[in-house]
């Protein structure tokens, strides 16, 4: 498989098969999804097969509001080749997810990264330390945007 | 408020997945703010941000 097609993916410039993409306004004047950032408790089960946003065991408190923040979605993603017979396509969000002067006093440790314009579709669960806030705001800062470390990885082997 | 009333209080979590800062003040032993700043540093050991290897 061609590297780059792995990132096409990503943009949604491919769609095999019967039409299932909406609210794709026009081919020739692409809009950019809208990504948000949702936070869940430790109690929550959120992994792999989690399909799209859920309130169920999302975190609720004073400057919160439910579905999260929407996430910064200004770099492209990109691929390249990591040998003549595999590669790696990757994408990261361009600045910190913040979540500012809340109150989330019930541990949480979990953020769901999701599609908000397309049916709030599920893209990738991250967990972390577990936390809680008073009065204050919590930064997710982004790894690096490179092959080894990028938020969303898609690979060939 | 006079904030040398105020007790601080910070930690660090440093490992393989994440650095994480955070920063506590204390007034009266209540906890009156608590902030946190999470690196994100590799994927996840599960979830769809892993690695997904298409063949």
């Amino acid at each position: 498989m061609c590297t780059s097609f792995m990132s096409e993916l990503m943009l949604g410039q491919h769609q095999l098969g019967a039409s299932t993409i909406v609210s794709r306004g026009s081919l020739t004047t692409p809009t950019t999804d809208t990504l948000k950032a949702a936070l869940y408790l430790a109690s929550a089960t959120m992994n792999a097969s989690t399909t799209a946003y859920t309130a169920t065991g999302e975190v609720s408190g004073t400057g919160y509001t439910a579905g999260g923040v929407t996430v910064t979605n200004a770099t492209a993603p990109t691929s390249t080749n990591t040998s003549a017979t595999a590669g790696v396509a990757f994408f990261t969000p361009s600045a910190s997810i913040t979540y500012t002067t809340v109150t989330l006093s019930t541990a949480f440790d979990t953020v769901l990264l999701y599609n908000s314009t397309q049916s709030n579709k599920a893209i990738s669960v991250h967990t972390f330390g577990s936390q809680t806030i008073t009065a204050g705001t919590f930064t997710l800062t982004m790894p690096a945007n490179t092959t080894a470390a990028a938020l969303i990885r898609l690979a060939t082997t | 408020m006079d904030d040398s009333l105020l007790q601080k209080r910070e930690g660090t979590v440093d490992n393989d997945n994440e650095l994480t800062t955070w920063v506590e003040y204390w007034l009266d032993e209540e906890l009156v703010h608590r902030s946190a700043h999470v690196t994100m540093k590799k994927m996840p050991v599960f979830g769809g941000g892993e690695t997904a290897s298409i063949g």
